[in-house]
């Protein structure tokens, strides 16, 4: 257990520092932020000050250790922009996403699970066959549309809900949330739903497929002939076995969430770290881009590991010296 | 033993035959291809059948911008489906946008099979070394969100359809290569590998003329997925302003045109070519969802 | 073993058919079949594979999932109707007073439930019981099918058993509420043969302890000959050949089950030629008008290919369908 968290471990630390590596000299390599910093009549001598202050004139390698070097104390330089420190702004920001991603996976597990159950046990009834159009339609519809047209029916023409903000908000234990007040839900409902929508269907096509298999499964059998109700078998003996996979796809779909919601945050003005980050995109603030990217696959490298531990404690067989038994 | 029957034998097909006849059981399948068709059809007639050229700044009048659908365009011809903020007519627009979107979907679809095909075969034959290497990155690719991905790809490199593709081609790949490398590992194993082996074929050709064909049923199923996916997501970050360039109005430039119309009501500059890109893709999604069922009922997802 | 005849069957089955109805026709898995369990006894029901011996099996338990239904015929167990029932009403008998065993114990338990789990709730399906009451019968049924250390084995998972172990295990939930009947579907095949003769022994000695009867689904006459009491032969569907299993291996009077019995290693003289059925079994979905076996019958006439023999009866009370019985002295030759 504790050598393969170990293991792991040193995976991640590969995988960050690779991420390290390309992010940094992707942002070298093209464009360069001087001009996002200057007023476009600046001089030349005020670009090369600029230049100098902030050691854009050192060749790329010696900026990269130096980059390295405030990296591992956590230091990702200041925003361009903002002025502030990158790491300090994007973990600000945090939150308000973290909150979002996860609304969004509790709505595609309450809606998803149920749904594709009764799809795989049933494949033959004519809702089933309803509910797998649906979820093809789910896959394919574009979610920053679907975020317009939302916006668009629930609050220009219905007006039921605010289409932008997080709404008030309650500070809880230094975090701000919007879980708490009713404005809150209400503006978070939209964007969550939004953000739901494509691993509604994935839910649903996972469900589907591993209780369909699941109950052509000779164990299944076995339960009948047991003479157990269909409500045990389905509720314990085809859940089971199907929630090891559902549980590590959404574990692992979670990071894509919160990379998703950088079209959700921009689409319905949620302030989360993913609207932060298009807007240093589009200006080109490389520390910012940078602290975004590291924080991201840090929760992603966090994520797995968790996932992993979760996949050992469902399924008896494996163990965590990524072995199979 | 299971209780499933033991099913009679069909009479002797060709297997195209009886691919055919089975993918055209399903008639959703089918409503699918014949959109697909259609689609395709459109777009590649955009320069005859639509009633404005898009592109050309002399014949777009900014006095027909934001008109409703319906209405009669300054030259004359009406506007079935209204007009965006320039004064492009949305049909127009809808037609040849609907070319960029296809032809960066499946220009960097064709790009991104090819890759994976030539990695994910390199990896299951050569093995070893090798196969780790090119298998860690096609993990690392396949462990980061392609939205992501693409996203600050597009962002460093800057617009352009070319620098789109790139990255589409980018986050896609890996999918191909290792879908690739795992039925080409089970092919290999197989005994007519052996046998081909044993012939004294060069690996090259074993691997092109024997391996290959009985990969590209996966690799048929994932493009369409794909493509789906790559037309999506150039749609996505030329909504988000990092895509393609306004001179390129694909569907999602015409989407995040209509955007800031939006909230004072005037709904179809986004609303259509939004639904336009939405049929597409579940065109698509239909035709692939039935390949899936047809080829291959145990392919991994 | 066999009690007299005279008392109540525990199982009849009459006139049994299960079709399934497929997109390429209708598969006549079973085809009116009729037979009887007494009370303890054993019955070996034995085909090649696709003969419909499984599909009964199943169709006894109610077990029959779409496209596959009973069309008609009646299975009585202990007199009760069994065909038309529901499956809430079937629920009561399933696992209570009739249970089944699997061909592959690698299969029949959960993989992700613990063995306390699985074996726990068999027990609660049919008795309102405490956890700890459902517990102690878990145990005391482990340690009946010669499991050591039952209390501590009944928190582990069905991967840390060896397959013989698991199908101990499986054996041990069919006996769970001591059932009247026990089908067993192959459960010995899976197996290694050293594993598989403890097996059979000692489901044999159960039943015989607890007056259960079985019904043996099998392809392996060598153990139907060791096992059973009386055995029905089934083919395409339909038996064959019913009758005491002394009668039937020794004086055939189906032409297939002579031609099985000739294809057993070791059945005949040692140095003889192993006999083949020449042929191979025929699709179920497109059966000849006529006997089934006719096509790769050595004796079949114009007669046989026509019309399907009717159920017949043997002066030594065996029931047989056969246009051209073999002869005894043929056999005996």
């Amino acid at each position: 257990m504790l050598a393969f968290i170990i293991r792991r471990l040193a995976q991640a630390l590969v995988v960050i520092v690779a991420m390290v590596v390309l992010v940094f000299f992707g942002t070298h390599v093209i464009g360069d932020p001087v001009w996002m910093m200057v007023p476009g009549d600046a001089t030349q001598e005020q670009i090369e000050q600029v230049r100098r202050e902030f050691g854009f004139d050192q060749p790329a390698y010696i900026q990269f250790f130096r980059f390295l070097g405030d990296v591992m104390q956590g230091e990702f330089g200041r925003s361009y922009v903002h002025g502030e420190s990158a790491i300090t702004l994007i973990l600000e920001r945090m939150p308000a996403t973290m909150e979002l991603a996860f609304a969004a996976l509790v709505l595609a597990v309450v809606i998803g699970i149920p749904l594709g159950l009764f799809a795989g046990l049933k494949p033959d009834h004519p809702l089933s066959r309803g509910i797998m159009a649906a979820s093809i339609l789910g896959f394919s519809l574009p979610t920053f549309w679907v975020g317009l047209m939302l916006i668009m029916l629930f609050s220009v023409m219905l007006g039921w809900l605010p289409a932008t903000g997080q709404g008030t908000t309650v500070e809880i234990f230094g975090i701000r949330t919007s879980l708490f007040t009713l404005d809150g839900w209400k503006h978070l409902f939209l964007p969550a739903v939004n953000l739901a929508l494509l691993k509604v269907s994935l839910v649903i096509r996972l469900t589907r497929s591993g209780a369909r298999e699941a109950s052509l499964q000779d164990y299944v059998k076995f339960a009948r002939a047991k003479g157990l109700s269909p409500a045990r078998i389905v509720g314990v003996h085809i859940l089971k076995n199907i929630l090891i996979p559902i549980v590590t796809v959404l574990g692992l779909e979670f990071g894509s969430l919160v990379a998703f919601s950088v079209v959700t945050e921009t689409i319905f003005a949620w302030p989360g770290m993913g609207k932060l980050l298009l807007e240093a995109i589009q200006r080109l603030d490389r520390p910012l881009i940078v602290a975004y990217v590291m924080v991201v696959v840090l929760l992603f490298v966090t994520i797995n590991l968790i996932v992993d531990i979760l996949y050992s404690a469902l399924d008896p067989r494996v163990r965590l010296t990524g072995s199979q038994a | 033993m299971s209780t499933t029957a033991p099913a009679a034998l069909a009479p002797e097909q060709s297997p195209f035959r009886r691919f055919a006849s089975r993918f055209a059981e399903d008639r959703i399948a089918m409503i699918g291809l014949a959109l697909l068709a259609i689609i395709i059809a459109l777009a590649a007639l955009a320069p005859f059948i639509a009633p404005q050229n898009p592109y050309d700044l002399a014949r777009v009048d900014i006095m027909d911008s934001r008109q409703p659908p319906g209405a009669v365009a300054g030259e004359g011809f009406k506007m079935w489906l209204g007009s965006d903020g320039v004064g492009r007519d949305l049909v127009s627009g809808i037609l040849y946008g609907l070319r960029i979107s296809l032809i960066v979907g499946v220009l960097s679809g064709v790009i991104a099979a090819t890759i994976g095909l030539v990695m994910g075969l390199t990896a299951a034959y050569a093995g070893g070394r090798i196969e780790n290497f090119i298998m860690r990155i096609v993990d690392l690719q396949l462990s980061l969100p392609s939205v992501l991905v693409a996203l600050i790809l597009v962002a460093l490199m800057g617009k352009g359809v070319d620098k789109i593709i790139l990255a589409l081609v980018v986050v896609q790949w890996a999918y191909y290569a290792r879908t690739v490398r795992g039925s080409a590992l089970v092919e290999r194993r197989k005994e007519y590998v052996e046998a081909a082996r044993s012939l004294g074929l060069s690996h090259a050709r074993t691997m092109f003329r024997h391996i290959l064909p009985n990969c590209l049923a996966p690799v048929i199923v994932i493009a369409t997925v794909q493509t789906a996916h790559a037309i999506s997501l150039e749609a996505t970050l030329s909504f988000l302003g990092v895509g393609l360039p306004q001179t390129e109005p694909s569907l999602g430039v015409l989407i995040a045109n209509g955007f800031q119309y939006m909230l004072s009501g005037k709904y179809w500059i986004s609303f259509f070519p939004g639904l336009a890109l939405l049929v597409t893709i579940v065109a698509i999604n239909l035709v692939g969802d039935r390949l899936r069922d047809v080829l291959n009922p145990r392919l991994e997802k | 073993m066999a009690t007299s005849g005279s008392t109540r069957p525990v199982l009849a089955v009459e006139n049994l058919s299960t079709h399934f109805f497929t997109r390429d026709g209708v598969v006549k898995a079973v085809d009116g079949i009729s037979f009887e369990v007494m009370p303890g006894e054993v019955l070996g029901l034995v085909g090649e594979s696709g003969s419909g011996k499984s599909i009964t099996g199943f169709s006894i338990m109610g077990l029959i999932d779409p496209p596959g239904r009973i069309v008609s015929g009646s299975i009585r167990l202990n007199g009760e109707e069994l065909v038309g029932l529901d499956d809430r009403a079937m629920r009561r008998f399933r696992g209570r007073s009739l249970a089944m065993v699997f061909q592959d114990p690698m299969m029949t338990l959960n993989p992700v439930l613990r063995i306390d789990t699985q074996m726990m709730e068999a027990v609660q399906a049919h008795e309102a019981v405490s956890d700890k009451a459902a517990r102690a019968r878990s145990a005391e049924v482990l340690a009946m099918v010669g499991i050591p250390s039952p209390e501590e084995r009944l928190s582990a998972y069905p991967h840390q058993f060896s397959g013989g172990m698991r199908q101990r295990v499986a054996i041990a939930i069919a006996l769970i509420h001591r059932p009247a009947l026990i089908i067993a579907d192959e459960p010995t095949t899976a197996l290694d043969v050293t594993i598989q003769s403890q097996i059979l022994a000692e489901m044999q000695r159960l039943c015989a302890e607890s007056g259960t009867a079985l019904v043996w689904i099998t392809h392996d006459l060598a153990v139907v000959a060791g096992l059973a009491d009386r055995v029905a032969v089934m083919y395409a569907g339909r038996i064959a050949e019913q009758g005491k299993v002394d009668d039937v291996l020794d004086r055939p009077i189906h032409p297939y089950t002579h031609g099985l019995i000739g294809s057993v290693p070791g059945a005949r003289m040692h140095g003889a030629r192993l006999a083949q059925i020449p042929g191979s079994t025929p699709s179920l979905g497109r059966l000849p008008p006529g006997c089934a076996f006719a096509p790769r019958c050595p004796r079949a006439d114009a007669a046989c290919a026509e019309h399907a023999p009717s159920i017949a009866a043997a002066p030594d009370g065996r029931a047989y369908r056969c246009h051209r019985p073999m002869l005894i002295e043929e056999v005996a030759r």
